[in-house]
């Protein structure tokens, strides 16, 4: 768990979603592939936004990536790196990287999850350095 | 079908003032309809077909419809953020192509700077399937576009130098709009020096807050015939979503690599055909990524291609915003394709600033909506003068 001040904003959570949040709540970030055609997506659906098939199911993933893009709001009382991260299943999330001195974060670098407890039963999915 | 021919502009109405505090929304919405119409010899009367997006108060159409005394037979309120406007073009098009309407009315109003506290926002930004995925992480608008700069920099070594050239062109053009919100010249060392907003966008990458808006009059031939205005002949439009597909992100490019082709196909011109380009500025990346992919240059080049003052009237190959734009003059309730197709229009009436008006037969206007971050509308139109 994160232990950086940061902005802790409760995710809004819907009849679709729920699994997803819930599992953040035990430290697992799960993941969408199609049993189908096999490819993963994101954000969570319930049915396959590749081949239309609704035979996805929910995998856990190892949480491993790397950084794809990210940028540092500066002008706000405390500033925050966004970035998307690749996951190394091959899928792109938006997120935040945390616990690092922000001015080290690159392009390419190798990131893990790090949940970030929301004292609501779900915790956000965000990354630190591996 | 092409709509190429078969619909002109006929009028335009820009909103002169940067703050709109003293009126409401849809009075707003009214006189920018009324300015337009009266621009083209037209009045609310002959209005049949109106056209609008997300900023029109209430139902939209049916709300303004109502306000104006509009008698409508066709009714369309696409909703593609900023670049609505430019796609409405290509709508209203279609439909006088198709025999559904003659006269088509385009609003565009909003006042960000001077919205009443308490306001309720429109949308039902809760219920969006990503919000919960994507709010959690602090999305701002600018952050959003700066992730895209920072990988497009990553991927061709596009510099903070190169994006801000599009800034200093846009200024060039400003101090000759008595309108613009920020007349003064800047230099690149000027954007380089001012305030990092979020890495690589500094405060002068951005574009300006404004209230106000415009409106736009569509007519079929027949009618463009009996007016004695100048008008516009719309030669192509093409549009296209582009999203975060699954996961498979890339940000290094636009929804203009689908909606450019389209429109030069439609309209039967080619690149070295286009005389003046109005390209959706909210900010620098969103120029650079944008005329890279309209094919003005090569993919990862767009950072060669706005230096050393290419974009400015009289100084480079091409000229773009010469109204001063977004990032200059006027950006109206934070959507700026209406603004986009006005100068496009000036430009061929030739009635743009003496200072910035170039010989032009031809013109481009594309517009942005929404995100380049994420989600995106992207649409372009290309026009012509009333006898190309
Ligand atoms: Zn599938």
């Amino acid at each position: 768990m994160s232990e950086q001040k940061i902005k802790i904003r409760v995710p809004f959570i819907n009849e679709e979603t729920e699994h997803f949040w819930n599992a953040t709540g035990e430290g697992k970030l799960l993941v969408k592939q199609c049993a189908d055609c096999n490819e993963y997506h994101y954000y969570p659906r319930t049915i396959c936004p590749f081949c239309m098939s609704d035979n996805t199911e929910w995998k856990e993933s190892p949480g491993t990536g790397t950084v794809y893009t990210y940028s540092i709001m500066r002008r706000v009382p405390v500033p925050y790196c966004i970035a998307y991260v690749t996951l190394d299943e091959g899928i792109t999330m938006m997120t935040n990287i945390i616990d690092v001195d922000l001015e080290t974060i690159k392009i390419g670098m190798k990131v893990k999850v790090s949940f970030v407890d929301t004292g609501a039963d779900c915790a956000l999915p965000f990354f630190t350095a591996a | 079908m092409s709509i190429r021919g078969k619909a002109y502009i006929a009028g335009i109405y820009e909103f002169p003032g940067r703050k709109a505090a003293d009126k409401s929304l849809a009075q707003l919405h009214g006189e920018f309809a009324k300015g337009a119409l009266e621009d083209a010899g037209l009045t609310y009367a002959d209005v049949d077909a109106y056209y609008c997006a997300g900023d029109a108060p209430g139902l939209g159409g049916l709300a303004m419809a109502e306000y104006m005394g509009l008698k409508l037979q066709h009714i369309d309120s696409t909703e593609t953020g900023g670049s609505s406007y430019v796609a409405h073009i290509g709508h209203a098009a279609a439909a006088i192509a198709a025999g559904k309407c003659n006269v088509a009315l385009v609003t565009l109003a909003g006042k960000p700077k001077s919205q009443r506290p308490g306001t309720p926002r429109g949308g039902i930004e809760h219920d969006a399937p990503e919000y919960g995925f994507e709010m959690i992480c602090g999305p701002r608008v600018v952050n959003m576009y700066a992730m895209a700069a920072m990988r497009h920099m990553h991927e061709y070594g596009t510099t903070s130098e190169q994006l801000a050239w599009i800034k200093v062109a846009a200024s060039h053009h400003a101090q000759h709009n008595e309108h613009a919100l920020m007349r003064d010249v800047v230099t690149v060392d000027d954007v380089l020096s001012s305030p990092m907003i979020s890495d690589p966008l500094h405060r002068l990458d951005c574009c300006v807050i404004t209230d106000g808006g415009g409106a736009l009059v569509i007519v079929s031939p027949e009618i463009a015939k009996t007016l004695d205005r100048q008008c516009v002949k719309v030669l192509g439009h093409g549009e296209a979503p582009k999203h975060l597909d699954g996961g498979r992100v890339d940000l290094t490019y636009t929804g203009a690599a689908w909606s450019g082709p389209k429109a030069f196909e439609e309209a039967g011109v080619t690149h070295s055909d286009i005389k003046y380009m109005s390209i959706y500025d909210s900010f620098t990346i969103t120029v650079l990524e944008t005329l890279e992919d309209l094919g003005f240059c090569e993919k990862g080049q767009g950072g060669k291609f706005v230096a050393d003052g290419n974009l400015i009237s009289g100084v480079g190959k091409i000229p773009f915003n010469t109204d001063g734009g977004g990032l200059c003059s006027n950006h109206p309730a934070n959507r700026g394709g209406m603004t986009k197709v006005l100068e496009a229009v000036r430009q061929l009436r030739n009635e743009a600033h003496p200072k910035v008006q170039v010989d032009c037969d031809i013109a481009l206007a594309h517009g942005t909506g929404g995100s380049i971050g994420t989600r995106m509308g992207s649409a372009t139109v290309i026009l012509g003068r009333e006898d190309s």
